[in-house]
């Protein structure tokens, strides 16, 4: 049984969403206050899988993820490069993507990019349709149907610094219309503004996978908001056994 | 304010940090308010957040500080400098003025800045020791000094927690002074009858002569002076927010000369013994009501108001509304899941100069209460599922803001019996001056001056804090380590230590309350009602597992007393005595109040004009029914739905908006909690109506709980497994006719409670909701009954959605259709300025919707339907009648419907538009009508329709084509206010 290391800072609510969507893929969760995780010196070589859950992780107080981030810096920062390094799976789902994003372990050394403030400035909670783009050979993405799932968040707007660009086989999922044409930037389609309706992106190995959506909320069919039209396409839960099966 | 204590310390430097980022939504939301309040606006102006510092830091620690902490590296740049006391005088007047500053007033809640400290702490610069944050506002150059002071005060600023300065502001920073720690002496015992009511008022103890008589008589005996902190005790434990006076009162109603020995026991406790439903858990004891949720698991559901602190800080008031219910749901050590709202404003559109001297803008209190309550439930992580918001004059002064919250837990794991030795321990937030003395203040009609005085009860939240009490809370109860809990509301200490003690004895030393800053007063500390604290007694031997539970989820824990069985509330800062009460006084010394009532009651008047900026009535059907779509009350409140997190927990199985767009108003939610087995599941919904209760308060109780109710059976809930809560917000009681609509209501929730066979679980009552102006004029809100209904559906998978989902069904109404027009939204939009009307004669709009006999018959019967999956789709006729009904169905499922309503009523207006109790409308599949119609036998049921591919929305009434309306119209009509809100 592959065990999983969720990472619970002072305010991050989608934790036991999360531990939920890993043991339904066939993982063993176990969610860690970062207090506990300090104190035991668990050593994170135990774990096979490592998340990073959505939620307000210091009231988002300076920036979205960015007190989650320093956490991570200050306590564990080789425990966090070592299991990076290891090629393991590592998601970050939301307030997680944007610590991975804060501490620069996503996109990656070379490039300087953020988690910002919505077009519409302001918090927004709605479904959204995912395409994993085919260029991206991260084994999180193979084999897998589009999703679709919610967003929640007021700070999703990918942005990397001025000049550079993101290389095309890094981007990972990308809002597109129910049809899978690509949003666009259209409003809601594309629900944060991201240049190219990036909604995901993978480190350059690719074990490491950051998203503003929450998968880990569409595992069972009647959490479909169509579902009573007898539509329930799109289970996020394939790409948590994606993840689980990386970590095999 | 009162009891700030300020310095300035000249030898500790301070420094500025302006922060500037590339994107410019800021800057073009300013850019439209300013158009919208009636500025040219070229040039977009500049948003930039400021943030002073204190302490002895080096260059090197302040550009860490922006860098590492404060900054984005991608879309922020930042400057700073030294502030230097000596010159800032002088550079003050050189100033350009075409810009304003804001900062929070020192003393209120500033997470940010709280969080910014403790991070700097973590990189090591250990000096910093205050952060003050604020906002500038550059308008380049395009306004005059009186424009920015207009505008400040218009749009920017809220004086009750901001100061702000055209120019550059000077910081301010909290510091440091010596309290006093002891309390002081209040001579009382010669006072005569005036000036017994002088101290009342000047104390604010909202009091009433034969109160203070009361507790003068009480020291009389004792034969010594109070001190002021044992009348602050006395006052919040008396107070109408803590035991609900007007509700306990003996009435006498005059103008049947009979007398009620107090509603709450007549009528509503009344209602839930005579039902004795057996899922019923615990009712009005505690701090929720709870029910069975299965043979394991209990529900519990709490429903509170916070009115007045969000008419003075919306953001603020709404933001600790939401957090004082979730800790009610923990003071029956329960796990909060899902929270609902319902929110009631004053006209958007009234202009500023209409509004009463002291009263803020109904758009910016709208603004502030939904941010207030995005903020706090959001940052719990939990999905805020169901929800209404209405509009009336009456609530242009007095908005209302009901929060609720369910909970869930184990049953039989919530202990409250605190035995002698146990250990009074808070956890959770410090104390401060925020918050002092809201029980009391949430029971005085608010003037113009109430903001200011009263600036102290208002606060912001934290619920950052709160979330690790939640946790907390859970564990320890599963470790079974506490023999009793609850929160800290309005009294905060006081009333919190005094519940728990009241058939033991406690003593409570002060000093040992964790402080936010020195200098408080003990009575300050006493009754602040500083937010996120949970008050537990613990037996000492459980306090180390407990404080390993609390240092995991980062929460402070202290120990500051200890009950014991003296039967006395004894309460000392050291050495000093500060309150020594006896629990027989303090909790069943209360006089009881007597009140009038009079039955005989003359037609509302708010004190605001009815129709405001009204148009020329309006006649034809299909302008009707697209004036009632984009009504306020009727609109999609989709802008406000999305900023609320309705999926976190992944339990919401009806989701608040439906259909094949997502943009139906959903009757009710679905929760299926996380975690557990099978596929049972709850459901929420709500019912209210102060435009029926202007007519009729009974038929207006009648009228909302059956609303409450047919919404969560439209949805798959069990309407004899319903229970319900209710929620009244009332004008001033001691008038008489405010009384006997009062009375009329409660009356009314008697009767159809009873009848439905639903009982009340909790209830909560807001009164006062009054404003009077500088013109001495008083303005009173329509007195407004929410019931609140929490049901249990036993299979989450044959829940119904209201959107029509298949052409060729047919639509039946379901129902005893009774029409009545007094309180209907048809006459509101068709009562032109003149107040001339189609529906015509005033005897005709006075009936009101009555109780619906066959309606509980009628409900069980859908219910059985529903989950034998006899229906496609069910929603049900409320405001504006059958028409927005079926409209709402058909624009839902983007399908059209064909409608003929001859048999329904002669007058197709009143087909149409009358409202009623105890009707939905269903879609059925052709191949299960008959099923549908044999299984409802003889109840009253009606095929009306069927649901067409045309994309039109079609009503024939007496072989006549009434409209022919494109679906994509309707959708139009009902979203047309969707994008004004963003």
């Amino acid at each position: 049984m592959i065990k999983a290391l969720i990472l619970h800072a002072s305010g991050t609510n989608r934790d036991s969403d999360l531990a939920y969507a890993i043991e339904l893929a066939g993982g063993q969760p176990v969610i860690k206050p970062l207090s506990m995780l300090k104190e035991s010196k668990s050593d994170w070589r135990d774990y096979g899988f490592l998340g990073l859950p959505g939620g307000f992780s210091y009231g988002d107080a300076l920036g979205a993820g960015k007190l989650f981030a320093l956490d991570m810096q200050t306590w564990f920062n080789d425990s966090l490069h070592d299991f990076v390094r290891s090629g393991r799976p590592v998601i970050g789902i939301c307030n997680g993507f944007q610590a991975l994003v804060k501490s620069g372990i996503l996109p990656g050394k070379q490039h300087k990019a953020t988690l910002t403030f919505n077009q519409r400035a302001h918090f927004e909670c709605r479904w959204v349709t995912l395409e994993p783009n085919k260029a991206n050979p991260s084994p999180w993405l193979q084999g897998l149907a589009p999703i679709e799932c919610p967003v929640a968040h007021g700070e999703g707007r990918f942005f990397m610094e001025k000049s550079s660009e993101l290389p095309h086989h890094q981007i990972a999922l990308s809002y597109t219309h129910l049809d899978g044409t690509p949003a666009g930037n259209v409003y809601p389609v594309n629900p944060n503004g991201s240049p190219n309706d990036i909604a995901g992106i993978t480190n350059s190995a690719g074990n490491v996978l950051g998203l503003m959506p929450h998968p880990e909320n569409h595992i069972h069919a009647y959490q479909h908001p169509r579902w009573t039209r007898g539509q329930q396409n799109g289970l996020g839960l394939e790409l948590f056994k994606n993840g689980i099966q990386m970590a095999r | 304010m009162l009891y700030r204590q300020l310095s300035r310390k000249t030898d500790t430097p301070s420094y500025r940090i302006v922060v500037e980022s590339s994107l410019a939504y800021r800057s073009r939301k300013l850019q439209n308010q300013l158009i919208e309040l009636g500025y040219k606006s070229e040039a977009l102006p500049k948003v930039l957040d400021l943030y002073f510092l204190e302490g002895q830091l080096t260059a090197e620690d302040v550009k860490n500080i922006a860098e590492k902490l404060i900054c984005d590296p991608v879309t922020e740049r930042y400057s700073w400098m030294s502030l230097n006391a000596a010159e800032h005088g002088k550079a003050a007047k050189g100033q350009n003025t075409s810009s304003v500053e804001v900062t929070l007033r020192p003393g209120v809640t500033d997470n940010i800045a709280a969080e910014l400290i403790k991070a700097a702490h973590r990189l090591g610069i250990e000096k910093l020791h205050s952060v003050t944050t604020g906002t500038r506002y550059e308008f380049n150059g395009c306004l005059d000094e009186t424009d920015i002071n207009q505008i400040a005060q218009d749009l920017l600023v809220n004086a009750t927690i901001q100061q702000y300065t055209a120019g550059e502001i000077w910081p301010e920073f909290l510091h440091p002074v010596e309290g006093a720690t002891k309390a002081e002496v209040i001579p009382l015992l010669a006072a005569d009858e005036g000036e017994l009511l002088v101290i009342s008022q000047e104390r604010r103890l909202a009091l009433n002569l034969a109160e203070m008589l009361v507790v003068q008589n009480h020291f009389l005996v004792l034969g010594r002076e109070p001190t002021d902190a044992e009348l602050e005790t006395i006052a919040q434990t008396w107070s109408e927010h803590c035991v609900h006076k007007t509700f306990k009162a003996s009435i006498h109603v005059k103008t049947e000369n009979t007398e009620i020995d107090g509603l709450i026991k007549t009528y509503l406790q009344a209602a839930t013994r005579t039902i004795n439903a057996a899922w019923v858990r615990s009712a009005f004891v505690d701090n929720a009501g709870v029910i069975a949720f299965d043979d394991e698991f209990d529900l519990s559901f709490k429903v509170e108001t916070h009115n007045h602190p969000s008419a003075i800080e919306p953001f603020g008031g709404a933001n600790t509304g939401v957090g004082g219910v979730v800790r009610d749901i923990l003071g029956v050590s329960h796990r909060p899941i899902a929270n609902t709202n319902v929110l009631c404003f004053g006209p958007q559109d009234q202009p500023v100069r209409d509004l009463p001297a002291g009263v803020l803008h109904p758009g910016r209190i709208k603004a502030g209460v939904v941010h207030g309550i995005e903020d706090y439930g959001n940052k719990l992580g939990l999905p805020t599922v169901n929800g209404a918001i209405l509009y009336h004059p009456g609530y242009t002064a007095n908005p209302l803001v009901y929060c609720g919250c369910v909970g869930f837990g184990p049953r039989d794991s919530h202990p409250c019996d605190p035995r002698p030795g146990d250990r009074v321990i808070v956890i959770g937030g410090k104390t401060g001056r925020d918050g002092i003395r809201g029980a009391t203040f949430s029971s005085l009609t608010m003037d113009a001056q109430t903001g200011e005085v009263a600036g102290a009860s208002v606060q912001i939240g934290d619920p950052i804090t709160e979330k690790g009490v939640i946790e907390v809370v859970e564990r320890a109860r599963d470790e079974e380590l506490y023999n009793a809990v609850t929160d800290c509301g309005a009294g905060g200490l006081s009333s919190a230590v005094g519940e728990m003690s009241e058939n033991l004895g406690v003593k409570v030393d002060l000093a040992a309350v964790p402080l936010k800053y020195p200098g408080l007063v003990p009575w300050e500390i006493w009754l602040s009602e500083a937010q996120e604290r949970m008050v537990l007694a613990v037996p000492p031997e459980n306090l180390p597992a407990l404080q390993r539970l609390c240092d995991t989820y980062w929460v402070e824990l202290s120990d500051i007393g200890e009950f014991h069985a003296s039967g006395q509330l004894e309460v000392v800062f050291g050495e000093n005595l500060i309150v020594k009460l006896d629990n027989d006084f303090l909790h069943h010394g209360i006089p009881r109040l007597h009140l009038e009532a009079t039955l005989d009651i003359s037609p509302a008047d708010s004190g605001y004009p009815s129709n405001p900026g009204h148009k020329q009535s309006i006649q034809l059907e299909e302008e009707i029914l697209l004036s009632l779509l984009s009504h306020p009350n009727i609109t999609s409140k989709e802008a406000v739905i999305r900023r609320y997190d309705h999926e976190v927990k992944g339990s919401t199985v009806i989701k608040p908006l439906v259909g094949l767009t997502h943009d139906g108003p959903s009757d009710a939610c679905v929760m299926k909690p996380a975690n557990t087995k099978g596929y049972r599941g709850f459901v929420l919904a709500n019912g209210i109506n102060p435009y029926i209760g202007e007519v009729d308060a009974y038929n207006m109780a009648v009228s909302v709980i059956d609303e409450a109710v047919r919404n969560v059976v439209a949805v798959g809930g069990d309407p004899d497994q319903t229970a319900i809560l209710d929620n009244f917000c009332w004008g001033d009681p001691n008038r008489p006719e405010t009384m006997g609509s009062l009375l009329k209501a409660a009356q009314g929730c008697h009767d159809a409670a009873v009848h439905f066979q639903t009982p009340f679980i909790s209830g909560k009552d807001s009164l006062n909701n009054e404003y009077i102006g500088d013109d001495g004029k008083r303005r009173a809100i329509p007195g407004t009954l929410l019931i609140s209904s929490i049901s249990i559906t036993p299979d989450i998978r044959n829940s119904v959605s209201m959107d029509l989902k298949s052409p060729g069904d047919l639509i039946y109404l379901v129902g005893e259709w009774k029409p009545a027009l007094g309180g209907s939204h048809a006459v509101l939009v068709t009562r032109g300025r003149e107040g001339d009307n189609y529906f015509g004669a005033v005897e005709a709009l006075r009936k009101t919707p009555e109780l619906s006999e066959p309606a509980p018959e009628v409900f069980r019967a859908l219910h059985q339907a529903i989950h034998a999956n006899l229906i496609t789709a069910a929603h049900d006729l409320s405001e504006g009648g059958l028409a927005v009904s079926a409209a709402e169905m058909a624009l839902a499922g983007h399908l059209g419907a064909d409608l003929d309503l001859t048999k329904i009523h002669e007058d197709i207006k009143i087909a149409l538009f009358a409202e009623t109790n105890g009707c939905l409308l269903v879609a059925i599949n052709l191949e299960k009508a008959k099923a549908f119609e044999t299984h409802f036998n003889n109840l009253p049921i009606m095929q009306i329709g069927k649901v067409t591919e045309t994309s039109v929305f079609t009503v024939i009434h007496q072989s006549k084509n009434i409209f022919q309306i494109p679906v994509e119209k309707l959708v139009a009509a009902f979203t047309a206010q969707r994008s004004s809100h963003d």
